[in-house]
């Protein structure tokens, strides 16, 4: 199974790509199940490990999660940039530990705080387990540690590790 | 592919899709204000986000929704774009930021964290320290 399949979730990510930008037709439908059966054994070639999803069921409430956090911090960017400089703003970094270690996950962090106005990924040391992040307007910093940490991590780790 | 025109957009979608349109696009433009107003590299990475989070979300729904309504069929290979401009963002947007971080700290500039030493490095200099190379060793006794 795994000789032909090695890395399931992309064979369907393909599949269904393939359908959406050439239609869904029957005769599109046997070119996207080719297509996404060969395709993967090429990534194959490179060694990259694939991702292993232990609980699929945590996925919808996670992306929930992250898309209501990208439009509240959307508003409060937009409210920051828009007001000007009436209110001191503290911008600056925060160090934070990270106890994700799946690569996987780690890339699924990096895609969530860089979609989320406000704060983005600088830097991981995977040694120590420290993330830098740079935040636009910290109120509180334990705060915000500890929402990246329950909001994101831990759900993270659920799905990944 | 069939052509659309005009006509075949029935009100309510021309509405709703112009919304989000014009919100992307308001989004956009604001991020892109941000951009050039605000004034260090850190806080200004922080004003295209807008761009690609909701910004492109937004124009992605203003298109499905008119030409989904427009077509008989659903119209979704904009998601597509989303997904891709989202995966893709962060690798340009470490990229940068790892670079201004480590000019910063080569510079000394004041307002950066410093770097933390690598344990793994620590630990393999503590062992050479302990049990000095061979050649080291021919070194010292060659000395008068």
């Amino acid at each position: 199974m795994k000789r032909y399949f090695p890395y399931p979730v992309l064979t369907g990510c393909l599949a269904l790509m393939w359908l959406l930008l050439a239609g869904f037709t029957r005769g599109q439908f046997v070119l996207a199940v080719l297509v996404s059966l060969a395709a993967p054994h090429a990534l194959k070639a490179l060694g990259e490990e694939s991702a292993t999803v232990k609980r699929w069921l945590l996925i919808p409430g996670f992306l929930g999660v992250v898309l209501v956090d990208i439009i509240r911090s959307n508003i409060s960017v937009v409210w920051i940039l828009l007001s000007g400089d009436h209110r001191p703003r503290n911008s600056n970094f925060i160090t934070m530990p990270m106890k994700l270690k799946s690569p996987t996950g780690l890339a699924t962090l990096a895609v969530v705080l860089t979609s989320t106005p406000g704060t983005a990924w600088l830097d991981y040391n995977s040694t120590r387990g420290e993330l830098l992040i740079h935040v636009f307007d910290i109120v509180d910093e334990k705060q915000w540690i500890e929402q990246i940490t329950k909001r994101y991590e831990e759900p993270l780790r659920e799905i990944f590790e | 592919m069939t052509t659309f025109s005009h006509a075949d957009v029935p009100l309510w979608a021309a509405v709703v899709g112009s919304a989000f349109l014009l919100l992307g696009a308001g989004l956009t433009l604001i991020g892109a204000f941000g951009l050039v107003r605000l004034q260090s590299f850190y806080e200004r990475i922080h004003a295209p986000t807008l761009g690609t989070s909701w910004g492109m979300g937004g124009m992605i729904l203003g298109s499905i929704i008119i030409f989904t309504s427009a077509s008989a069929r659903p119209v979704l290979h904009e998601i597509l774009i989303g997904v891709f401009v989202t995966v893709t963002t962060p690798v340009t947007l470490m990229m940068l930021g790892r670079a201004a971080l480590y000019r910063d700290r080569s510079e000394l500039n004041p307002g950066v964290p410093p770097e933390t030493p690598d344990d793994s490095f620590a630990t393999a200099m503590v062992e050479r320290k302990e049990a000095p190379s061979h050649s080291e060793q021919e070194v010292v006794s060659q000395r008068p």
